[in-house]
């Protein structure tokens, strides 16, 4: 499973050309890494993803800076794939009652993962972008942690501004960052309970004051009303 | 915080003091001087505590938050159009550039295109944003070194380029102004020939700036051979825009890796590096990006081709899923949105990447070993905007 392109159905009969500059960054990468691929992703002409394993976490960054040429690093965060437990947390009641939301289904079991490019199996996923400025290449690296062991190897020693990007991700998502030097909080204060950035984190002003919703959307001008269809 | 038992007050008092000595745990003899939050060198309410020993810096730690509001979670309920209004007020002197990149990740994600006219409007409001954030921070580099007269200069000639926005979008600060698919209005009447002429006022304030700034004995030796960065260090924290050219990296995404949808191939301009890397380079390198924005916008004003400027979009904007980075040359840097779409109304995951947070982080490991004066200098030449680091 080292370089093989996972292409969505949908995006497979819209995009039949190969990308073959990000093919050969992903098989330069696989040569390195091997096993640690979990998953790829190329969108011919646009962007690649990479979905490592934690225990290539590491050694994904060291490849990419030292053996690639990707020097420069844009940023770190990670996802929440869990879906928030409010919903949407914007619909108001006119809304609802104008376009009623479809029947879900009632079964008690929690909704399945949806995972973005490169796919994923748990809820947390930690993502970071490296660039290779000097040939203009990007790439897109996530990896998967268990819930039951929020952790993963930092990235400092490779690439030392991820340091502030770990810190936030830490406090907003739960994360443990192994090896981070200076692992306290960046922007909250430190006696701030719980972790902002995940979806079950309600957004209290949207509890206490309803949204007044989609209604209130201003009609742009010169525009008729059949566009206005919500589909 | 409601503490509910007497034992979590203790806690949380515990923390509150834990919280007041951040980084003392770095035992030194000196002294330890606490720049900001309300400091009047200090750019908003960025906070450093730097370890002194004698005059020189032992070790400097920022401190962010205090203007932490949360952008990317409240992007996460609102709707793809109102996330505009959000984006609006990250780097502030510069707005109408926050709202690009976010646009054009979702029109990426809608594969909509905006029309060539909307294009146009687009790239010359997004360089009139940076003619207007760099010609403050120019101006302010000269109050942080002591020179008192530049700041007047940058405010009054800035003025001309806001009018010209504010004429365009209604808003000198907060434009709000870029949709999905294109834009909310059309130009008004006579406003090319006036920005054109603002754009004169501009290329006159360089000139006055360049003598009276730059070519101060003062101003130099303030700011040569002060804080410099090597080119390496740079790249792997993150530096962008200025920050890093001024270190001799030729990178600009404009030119290197325009996103589809601004239209910066169609015009003559340059893009300037310095081979220093230390504070004079950054804004004499600043300098030339504003004299280089005048010539873009007087070229595309030039050129600006009619026709409408809004693609067909529906009324209620449901964002196909996917994800989608789109990154734009921004006055501070690069700044770029991670936007990941469910197919919904609202996107399901927003990560903003600003400039301003990546250029900072360097000042742990710049400011060490430098003299405390030229901690002003420093931070004034990185320029930087507080809501660019907090978001």
């Amino acid at each position: 499973m080292s370089d093989e392109t996972a292409v969505e159905e949908t995006e497979a009969d819209v995009v039949a050309e190969v990308d073959e500059a990000r093919e050969a960054l992903v098989a330069t990468l696989a040569e390195d890494l091997g096993d640690g691929i979990v998953e790829t992703f190329i969108k011919p002409g646009d962007d690649v993803w990479v979905r490592v394993t934690r225990e290539a976490w590491a050694e994904t960054a060291n490849t990419l800076r030292f053996g690639m040429g990707f020097g420069y690093f844009n940023f770190l965060s990670a996802i929440d794939w869990q879906p928030s437990p409010y919903g949407r947390d914007m619909d108001s009641q006119v809304d609802l009652t104008l376009n009623p939301p479809e029947a879900e289904e009632a079964d008690d079991e929690p909704a399945t993962l949806e995972t973005g490019y490169a796919g994923g199996d748990t809820r947390f996923q930690v993502f970071a972008r490296v660039n290779d400025i000097t040939s203009e290449r990007a790439i897109t690296v996530k990896c998967d942690i268990p819930d039951d062991d929020l952790s993963i190897p930092t990235w400092i020693p490779v690439y030392p501004g991820a340091n502030w990007h770990e810190r936030e991700a830490a406090e907003m998502f739960g994360l443990t960052f192994i090896g981070h030097p200076n692992p306290r909080k960046l922007y909250l204060p430190g006696s701030f309970e719980g972790f902002p950035m995940r979806k079950d984190f309600a957004l209290l002003a949207r509890r206490i004051k309803p949204w007044p919703g989609i209604v209130d959307v201003e009609q742009m001008p010169g525009e008729d009303d059949e566009d206005g269809d919500a589909s | 915080m409601t503490a509910t038992s007497e034992s979590e007050q203790l806690r949380y008092i515990d923390q509150q003091a834990a919280d007041a000595r951040v980084n003392v745990e770095i035992e030194t003899e000196g002294m330890t001087l606490n720049l900001g939050p309300q400091h009047p060198a200090t750019h908003g309410t960025l906070r450093i505590i730097a370890k002194l020993d004698g005059e020189q810096v032992v070790a400097a730690e920022p401190v962010m938050g205090y203007m932490h509001r949360g952008y990317e979670k409240l992007a996460e309920v609102r709707t793809f159009p109102q996330v505009t209004t959000l984006i609006n007020r990250i780097d502030w002197t510069g707005s109408f550039a926050n709202e690009t990149p976010f646009i054009l990740a979702a029109e990426k994600l809608m594969e909509v295109e905006a029309p060539p006219r909307a294009q146009y409007i687009r790239t010359i409001l997004h360089e009139m944003s940076r003619i207007a954030n760099v010609m403050l921070g120019i101006g302010d580099m000269g109050v942080q070194v002591g020179a008192v007269t530049p700041v007047f200069f940058a405010f009054r000639d800035r003025e001309y380029v806001l009018n010209q926005i504010e004429a365009v979008t209604g808003g000198r600060f907060h434009p709000n102004f870029d949709r999905i698919g294109g834009l909310k209005d059309d130009l008004p009447a006579g406003w090319i020939q006036n920005t054109k002429n603002a754009m004169e006022k501009v290329e006159d304030f360089c000139d006055q700036i360049e003598t009276l700034m730059y070519g101060n004995e003062l101003f130099q030796a303030r700011t040569r051979g002060i804080g410099i960065i090597p080119k390496d260090i740079g790249l792997a924290y993150g530096l962008s825009g200025v920050n890093i050219r001024a270190s001799g990296v030729d990178w600009d995404v404009r030119r290197d890796a325009m996103p589809h949808g601004l239209v910066y191939d169609q015009v003559d301009w340059k893009v300037y590096t310095h081979p220093d890397g230390d504070c004079y380079s950054r804004m004499w390198v600043r300098l030339q990006e504003v004299r280089e924005g005048a010539k873009i916008v007087t070229q595309l004003l030039n050129q600006i081709p009619s026709g409408p400027i809004m693609a067909k979009v529906p009324r209620i904007i449901k964002v196909p899923a996917g994800e989608a980075f789109v990154e734009t040359e921004n006055p501070l840097g690069v700044m770029g949105y991670y936007v990941i779409s469910k197919g919904d109304l609202n996107p399901y995951r927003v990560k903003i990447r600003s400039a301003s947070f990546n250029n900072v982080s360097i000042t742990p490991w710049l400011l060490k070993g430098v003299y405390v004066p030229d901690i002003i200098a420093i931070l004034g030449s990185l320029y930087f905007i507080l809501g660019d680091i907090d978001r």
